[in-house]
């Protein structure tokens, strides 16, 4: 059995992460955020499941699909619409947007727009832990869609030859872009590629926090002690397109009415009430301050200043 | 005048302690790796065998196999793991063999190493030092052979580095290895065999500093990595017939020292640059814009480039020469402008 605490505080951040993402949606909708937008709706157990078995000062790389990692490891709402914005006071002073969005001091090491990209980086923050003989670990998110990139294979072999305490993270959403799995890989199930390789590998139900969590906090353990590295592949579903523009027409309705039926939000708000004995009064009271906090962060963030030419330049002179 | 006073004392007088280029940069990493716990080497064959250029050689005994690492080859990877360990607190120097190889590293390099800073708003930093040497060196052909720096001096982010003397060569491995940006740093396989004066002391060489390795009042001949001796050969035997050449080697090609380059212009008024690399798209090309569009009511005659002709590297001998300045393209060069 879990405290009502730790329960109340998952529910709150995929709750907050849902919101965010249907907002900001919004946001794009009304021409205010700009780019592409990868929305992480239907995921969230995942992101919220591993960083919340993580430690402070361990370490996240994300993806471009990233705005629930970031929420999970603890970024603020606020600064986080302020870079979709493009505003001076958004993570990345508006540089960076949403794939780039990074939040460095808090061990979030950032999102990438080349899918895969950031699993060889995950290593090498790995790499620098186990050199310095730290009891961290690193948290690599990636795709189903990365895991067919090259780098997965070579990254996650450099992991295993030295031992390294990474938890290789495979969000298994189902679709690269818009190709789906069936298409792409010949077993689905990806996460015995990693036996290929030596290193301990498992699946787990991505849209359930508490599994995601506990097969995590075990991946961490296992890390610490050097048996690292680690690969979990969470099966998990996108429920829209691959980004706001896109409408995912390809996408089977029955498939995507099984994934809704299991929606993560739904389930975190299961565990709530039947572990954490939560009323539905007191679950809206979490979710009216989640949208009130969603509300000042939007305000915060039109209400922001942008980076100034002159500070750009300033910043770019010496490249 | 002799040749003697014209070229710089500090790196030919015989009386002080000579290195080798490649054992003065190895003395540049064991010197980093003494002085900072986060300095940590990693590339193909760079410990037990000490790299195929003899560079990183004895840095295993002395520093054993968790700061020398040898990686399997999938330099993508283990570029990317440089890039990782980088931003989280670590110096590494990672070694491509080839600068051939760097082409399979370049999503790590440039579009992550290269822009982290920028992206995450200036609050990320890179200290990587991406260690390769190119050029063509005895039959070694197309994949083994090229000159890629203009790749890397086109991005924004990224330090491109060329030594061209084993003193050049410790200082700016030092400076590289302390900087907080990526570096390109890129040696010549045929210059780790040179030999010339590297003091013992803990010296380190400003990037953006160029070197003039030889004065001269005619002609101004800018010229890095292994073209630098190739110049100095052409201005030796130039002055046996009157001809004073300066030799401007600037030895960081990103960031550039313009003004060395344009001060040494409007002093000779004529300029010759040298590079291995094809000329197409090439970084003489953008030094020849810098000066024509700075100095151009200096310029007494059209500036000339003596550059590669656009060819990948043909393993036969007498071609592969053809392929890339000599000497004597240099000298007609210089007597073309003047």
């Amino acid at each position: 059995m879990y405290e009502k605490d730790f329960l109340k505080q998952l529910f709150h951040k995929i709750y907050t992460i849902r919101i965010f993402e249907t907002e900001c949606i919004k946001l794009y909708r009304q021409g205010l955020i700009r780019g592409y937008f990868h929305p992480y709706v239907g995921e969230e157990a995942t992101a919220v499941g591993v960083c919340s078995a993580l430690a402070e000062d361990d370490y996240i790389i994300s993806t471009h699909r990233g705005h629930g990692h970031c929420i999970a490891r603890g970024a603020q709402i606020d600064r986080m619409v302020a870079e979709l914005l493009g505003k001076k006071t958004g993570y990345c002073s508006g540089l960076g947007g949403s794939m780039h969005i990074a939040d460095v001091q808090a061990g979030n090491l950032g999102a990438n727009g080349i899918v895969g990209g950031g699993i060889p980086i995950g290593v090498g923050a790995a790499l620098g832990i186990s050199i310095r003989k730290e009891k961290k670990v690193v948290a690599i998110f990636f795709s189903d869609g990365a895991a067919n990139n090259g780098v997965f294979a070579e990254s996650l072999n450099l992991a295993a030859i030295w031992n390294l305490p990474a938890i290789f993270l495979l969000e298994n959403n189902h679709y690269a872009v818009s190709t789906p799995i069936e298409q792409s890989s010949r077993n689905q199930n990806l996460y015995e590629r990693a036996t290929g390789y030596g290193v301990h590998a498992l699946a787990v139900d991505g849209n359930n926090v508490i599994e995601v969590f506990e097969q995590t906090k075990d991946a961490r353990q296992m890390c610490i002690k050097g048996k690292g590295p680690v690969l979990i592949e969470a099966k998990t579903y996108r429920h829209g397109g691959h980004h706001v523009n896109d409408p995912g027409a390809y996408m089977p309705k029955d498939r995507l009415d099984y994934f809704k039926s299991k929606d993560p939000v739904t389930i975190a708000k299961k565990h709530l009430k039947e572990q954490g004995k939560m009323s539905e009064s007191e679950i809206e009271k979490i979710e009216k301050e989640v949208e009130t906090t969603m509300e000042r962060a939007i305000d915060f963030a039109k209400e922001s200043p942008e980076l100034s030419f002159a500070e750009f330049n300033q910043m770019v002179m010496g490249y | 005048m002799t040749v003697k006073t014209k070229t710089k004392s500090s790196e030919s007088d015989s009386s002080k302690r000579m290195l080798l280029y490649r054992e003065a940069l190895n003395e540049a990493l064991k010197e980093e790796m003494k002085r900072d716990s986060t300095v940590f080497l990693m590339g193909e064959g760079i410990a037990e065998r000490g790299g195929s250029y003899k560079v990183t050689v004895d840095l295993l005994k002395e520093f054993g196999p968790e700061r020398v690492i040898d990686t399997p080859i999938a330099e993508a990877s283990f570029v990317g793991a440089g890039v990782g360990a980088a931003i989280t607190g670590m110096r590494p120097v990672v070694e491509i063999l080839f600068i051939d190889f760097t082409l399979l590293t370049l999503d790590q390099v440039i579009n992550q190493a290269a822009k982290y800073n920028f992206m995450t708003g200036g609050i990320g930093k890179v200290p990587l030092v991406l260690r390769t040497q190119g050029g063509v060196g005895n039959g070694l052909a197309a994949q083994h052979s090229q000159s890629l720096e203009a790749i890397f001096y086109h991005i924004p982010g990224l330090r491109v580095v060329m030594p061209s003397s084993p003193y050049d060569a410790k200082g700016l491995l030092k400076t590289a290895i302390r900087a907080d940006d990526p570096v390109v740093f890129i040696e010549h396989k045929l210059l780790y065999m040179n030999e010339g004066h590297v003091p013992q002391d803990d010296y380190t060489i400003d990037f953006g500093k160029a070197d003039i390795k030889r004065t001269g009042s005619d002609v101004t001949l800018v010229a890095w990595s292994n073209m630098v001796p190739k110049s100095l050969a052409a201005a030796e035997k130039l002055a046996q017939q009157g001809i004073d050449v300066e030799v401007v080697d600037p030895r960081t090609l990103n960031p550039l020292d313009k003004k060395t380059i344009l001060d040494s212009v409007r002093k000779t008024e004529h300029v010759v640059i040298v590079q291995e690399a094809i000329r197409r798209g090439g970084i003489a090309s953008d030094i020849a814009s810098i000066i024509q569009q700075q100095a151009f009511d200096y310029l007494d005659a059209p500036i000339e480039i003596v550059a590669g002709i656009n060819t990948p590297i043909p393993f036969n001998l007498n071609l592969e020469k053809l392929s890339v300045p000599q000497v004597n393209d240099i000298i007609e060069a210089v007597k073309r402008v003047l």
